[in-house]
């Protein structure tokens, strides 16, 4: 099954600073796109406007050709988010948090065990999450986006936090999950090298 | 990808996963939970310290005193409804979930009562018979306050909302909730006070009901877009 998520036009203005303008961009399953531009120049604020979460002042984002304001809970059942606040509560486990996650969103039938083997977190189970480094909390919410049954991954920076493997890591689970036809939309101040197909989007 | 419909998991499964973490979280920090149920109890045992020992002045003030302790001490718990989840990123997490977010909003509405209501009511009768409250009319007083911090919590959850992103919004947010939450003060004190001197009180329970389920049927809905509003 095959998705495409499109913008049109899309401008956003924050207190008196216009950070784009007439931005349009149109990605399909199997694509990258990935937004850059220097640090503060909007490459969250135009994820969180993609995802819905603010509001634009012109144009609008489409979900297979439909407005995504329109089937709200389609879009978000599709897409899965990964910030620089990783949303998860430092003080439960690992399984506390992935458990609750579990009951928000459509899981994918892959075994827990392998994607904690594979991101090196499976000795953490049963720690809470404030006793672990930034970089294996980041782990963690990189498991949440694994387990998810979602087309459209959100990644803001994903690679802060992380050492060389762990970087490595996430370019090979974008390509992966990229070769399965998924999608990702993807913020990066580093350049980013991918064998898929990337668009790239510059914000002045 | 799957080509088959993705699975998301029902409402209630949603609305009791809420509830859970919440309730895992006061469990994990029981300091939050303990802190406005010590202020609850501290004013309450000290005003008689203040007035004096009078059987008549305490039976007078007794059933205001009660509600002016259960009406702040549950301001001073609102303030922290959203607060953690704004700032490690989790209300982001909740507003792009494909669960509607006046269904999770309710979940942790929930939450919240269980923690501070509900602890509350079994801990005012203790401090009633301070006040020389006769069993029946501890009776009436618990079943008031049961029926007021729901719409507390629920009214609570709206100004906490909105008042998330702001910085020492505790001020701010007490005054946005006050106006709302008076009458259910004055209906609560009132129908206890009338219970002590055995007048009829069932208005004021059924004003109280009615109160609760016109918060439970509303301000969800307000929560949620106060959140979409505080967090942009």
């Amino acid at each position: 099954m095959t998705h495409k998520l499109s913008a049109d036009n899309l401008t956003l203005i924050r207190g008196e600073r216009c950070l784009f303008q007439g931005l349009s961009f149109a990605l399909e399953s199997g694509g990258l796109l990935l937004l850059e531009g220097r640090n503060g120049c909007g490459k969250t604020s135009l994820m969180r406007a993609i995802a819905g979460m603010l509001s634009l002042e012109t144009g609008q984002v489409f979900w297979d050709e439909t407005p995504v304001e329109k089937q709200r809970q389609e879009f978000h059942g599709a897409l899965v988010w990964l910030a620089h606040r990783t949303g998860l509560k430092g003080d439960l486990t690992l399984v506390e948090n992935l458990g609750f996650e579990r009951s928000l969103r459509a899981q994918s039938s892959v075994d827990t065990e392998s994607v904690y083997e594979r991101l090196g977190i499976s000795r953490l189970k049963k720690l809470i999450l404030r006793s672990l480094s930034a970089g294996q909390q980041r782990r963690v919410a990189l498991a949440r986006m694994l387990l998810a049954d979602v087309p459209l991954w959100f990644m803001d920076e994903p690679f802060t936090n992380l050492d060389r493997e762990g970087r490595a890591l996430v370019i090979e689970l974008v390509e992966e999950h990229l070769a399965k036809g998924g999608m990702c939309v993807m913020a990066a101040h580093q350049d980013v090298e991918l064998k898929a197909p990337v668009r790239r989007v510059k914000i002045q | 990808m799957t080509t088959q419909e993705r699975q998301i998991p029902g409402m209630f499964t949603g609305l009791f996963a809420m509830t859970r973490r919440d309730l895992l979280l006061a469990w994990k920090r029981p300091g939050d939970v303990l802190n406005p149920l010590f202020f609850f109890a501290m004013v309450c045992t000290l005003f008689p310290l203040a007035v004096g020992p009078s059987a008549e002045q305490l039976e007078f003030s007794g059933p205001g005193v009660l509600w002016v302790a259960a009406l702040l001490s549950t301001l001073l718990s609102l303030n922290s409804l959203f607060l953690s989840d704004f700032e490690d990123g989790s209300l982001d997490q909740l507003l792009v979930s494909p669960q509607p977010l006046p269904v999770l909003v309710l979940g942790k509405t929930l939450a919240h009562w269980l923690t501070s209501g509900v602890p509350l009511v079994i801990v005012s009768p203790l401090l009633a018979i301070t006040y020389r409250m006769p069993p029946s009319v501890i009776g009436v007083m618990m079943l008031t306050l049961l029926l007021g911090t729901i719409s507390l919590s629920l009214l609570g959850s709206i100004g906490a909302a909105l008042t998330v992103g702001l910085h020492r919004g505790t001020a701010l947010l007490s005054l946005l909730i006050l106006p709302l939450a008076m009458p259910i003060m004055i209906l609560g004190a009132n129908a206890v006070s009338l219970a002590a001197s055995n007048d009829v009180y069932t208005t004021g329970i059924w004003a109280l009901g009615a109160y609760a389920i016109a918060s439970l049927s509303l301000a969800p809905y307000a929560t949620a877009a106060a959140l979409r509003i505080s967090n942009e």
